[in-house]
């Protein structure tokens, strides 16, 4: 699905930041994507969402390799990933349900297509109550649980969660990494980073830990 | 009246369904309807509206498209003046006798006459009377003048009928050739020089109207970018779902579509207004000696229809060129920001 082959990353004229990682995320995987602060790791999920480009090395992303990439063709490539962050990145003036509905909107969806998929994902995440609510009145669960369902009404093929249970208490991260599993058995390849130690010996899962610029996949 | 016990309360059986009973029949469709809970809003604009640098630029805009409305105005009444005053001079011309020695001035006016009148094209001609002659050169030379004393020379008024079949320059030899120290003046350097000096006007106000859209141009860029400063969350969270960099275009030109299109507006009908109220000023005998003197000069100085018709010109220019700008500025942006 993604594939990394002698990846390297610097930023302007500082240190490489990430060195020789060559590793491959394949369909239906499930791993945890680890290492100290400062390791790495975001800059690593930039790349796996397109949103960085490597200083050297190449990174094939579903089939085809971003260096070639036209700018144009990023947004399509990138519809076909999720993304989650640790902050949420929700829009505050919009409604749970907008919010969720947002990537739909992006592509030029009616709302009559999309409303009963996104009130039923909300109910999945058990935000079937709170989709009129604005991001400021939600709590941290709350909208993580929002910001998972706006990463995943699409049906992505990919989901990286960055710090996904970083804000929020062990019960619900205990919730979050069971909805995570549920959308790996259910097709969808999921890459979580975290250094939630206590989170990844709850799931049989590959790690790949970064350390000073390189990675170690423990299968 | 309280229900009688033992029975349920029923409603009062009725001829026809009232208002308030349609009213609650189509709520309850409209509530049954797959997927909307009656909670669901309209859909939001994805960048909120309060966002967009709103009422002051609203406020340039509207300025700009004022003044830019004016400047129309101004040009198109120049313009008409200069084409009146253009017209009323090429639909004449005059003939002058200079007098010489031994030369009988009736006789050779009666002859200019004859030979004006013998050219197609030509309507009345007349010879101007002493009592006019004396009349014009009163202001440099008194009243009481004796016009045999003085070689004065006689003008006579030559209307053009129809000027597309008249030759002119037949005429002008023909007068030249049979009338002793006849000349011909067809005002053409007058004419030239009216022409152009409406076209210096309008060149100057386009000139001016060029400087005002740019102006408006660069204020939109800058507010754009502003607008583009203060959502950049909203543009980071569109990248991340995925969309397209014309979408944030469009997101971003919808809002300041309907900005310039109200800028425009209240600048177009502010303009409209002032050019209403000079048209009554001019009309009325207001008593002011400015105005009294514009209509002088101009031949009044209401705006008509191709100043009103330039006006709507000018609306639809602002609220597209303010739609273009923004759209060009986020492009731009965003081109940065990668």
């Amino acid at each position: 699905m993604i594939r990394f082959e002698n990846v390297g990353l610097r930023y302007g004229m500082g240190p490489e930041v990430l060195r020789d990682l060559s590793f491959e995320i394949k369909p239906q995987s499930f791993q945890f994507l680890t290492g100290p602060s400062g390791a790495g790791k975001t800059s690593l999920m930039r790349l796996l969402f397109l949103s960085l480009t490597p200083t050297r090395g190449l990174i094939k992303a579903f089939g085809k390799d971003t260096s070639a990439l036209k700018k144009s063709q990023i947004p399509a490539l990138r519809r076909r990933i999720g993304i989650v962050f640790q902050d949420f990145r929700l829009l505050d003036h919009l409604t749970t349900y907008e919010n969720v509905a947002l990537p739909l909107r992006v592509v030029g969806q009616e709302e009559s297509q999309y409303r009963s998929d996104v009130v039923e994902l909300l109910k999945w995440v058990g935000l079937g109550e709170r989709m009129h609510v604005l991001p400021p009145v939600l709590s941290g669960g709350e909208k993580q649980r929002a910001a998972i369902a706006r990463a995943l009404i699409t049906r992505p093929e990919l989901l990286l969660a960055d710090e996904p249970t970083g804000n929020v208490d062990p019960p619900l991260a205990r919730r979050l990494l069971r909805l995570f599993i549920e959308l790996n058995r259910l097709g969808t390849s999921v890459v979580i980073a975290t250094h939630d130690l206590a989170l990844m010996e709850q799931v049989d899962a590959r790690r790949m830990e970064l350390g000073e610029g390189r990675l170690v996949i423990h299968d | 009246m309280p229900p009688r016990p033992g029975k349920p309360a029923r409603p009062a059986k009725r001829s026809g369904p009232s208002g308030v009973e349609k009213l609650r029949s189509s709520l309850k469709r409209r509530m049954a309807r797959p997927g909307a809970r009656g909670e669901l809003r309209p859909s939001a604009p994805i960048v909120p509206s309060q966002a967009v640098a709103g009422r002051a630029l609203t406020l340039v805009v509207a300025i700009m498209s004022f003044l830019a409305c004016l400047t129309v105005g101004a040009v198109t009444i120049i313009h008409e003046a200069a084409n009146a005053w253009s017209n009323d001079l090429v639909r004449e011309v005059t003939i002058q006798i200079r007098p010489a020695d031994g030369v009988d001035m009736l006789r050779e006016i009666e002859k200019a006459i004859a030979v004006a009148r013998e050219f197609p094209g030509v309507g009345a001609v007349r010879a101007l009377s002493d009592e006019e002659t004396k009349a014009l050169l009163q202001p440099w030379l008194g009243a009481g003048l004796d016009l045999e004393s003085l070689p004065v020379p006689r003008l006579i008024q030559v209307n053009i009928a129809d000027a597309a079949i008249l030759d002119l320059a037949g005429l002008r030899q023909a007068v030249v050739e049979q009338v002793n120290g006849a000349s011909l003046d067809d005002h053409s350097l007058w004419t030239d020089r009216l022409a152009a000096m409406a076209n210096a006007v309008v060149f100057g106000g386009v000139a001016i109207l060029a400087l005002v859209l740019g102006s408006m141009v660069l204020s939109v860029v800058f507010a754009t970018r502003a607008a583009m400063a203060g959502n950049r969350d909203v543009v980071e969270v569109l990248h991340f779902v995925g969309a397209e960099d014309g979408f944030v275009a469009r997101e971003f030109q919808r809002h300041f579509l309907l900005l310039g299109l109200k800028g425009g507006l209240a600048g177009g009908l502010a303009a409209c207004a002032v050019f209403l109220v000079l048209g009554v000023l001019a009309d009325g005998n207001t008593g002011l000696a400015g105005m009294e003197q514009a209509v002088v000069l101009f031949g009044g100085v209401s705006v008509g229809l191709a100043g009103y018709l330039g006006v709507l010109a000018v609306i639809f220019l602002v609220t597209v060129l303010t739609a273009a700008t923004s759209r060009v500025a986020v492009h731009a942006h965003l081109r940065r920001i990668d």
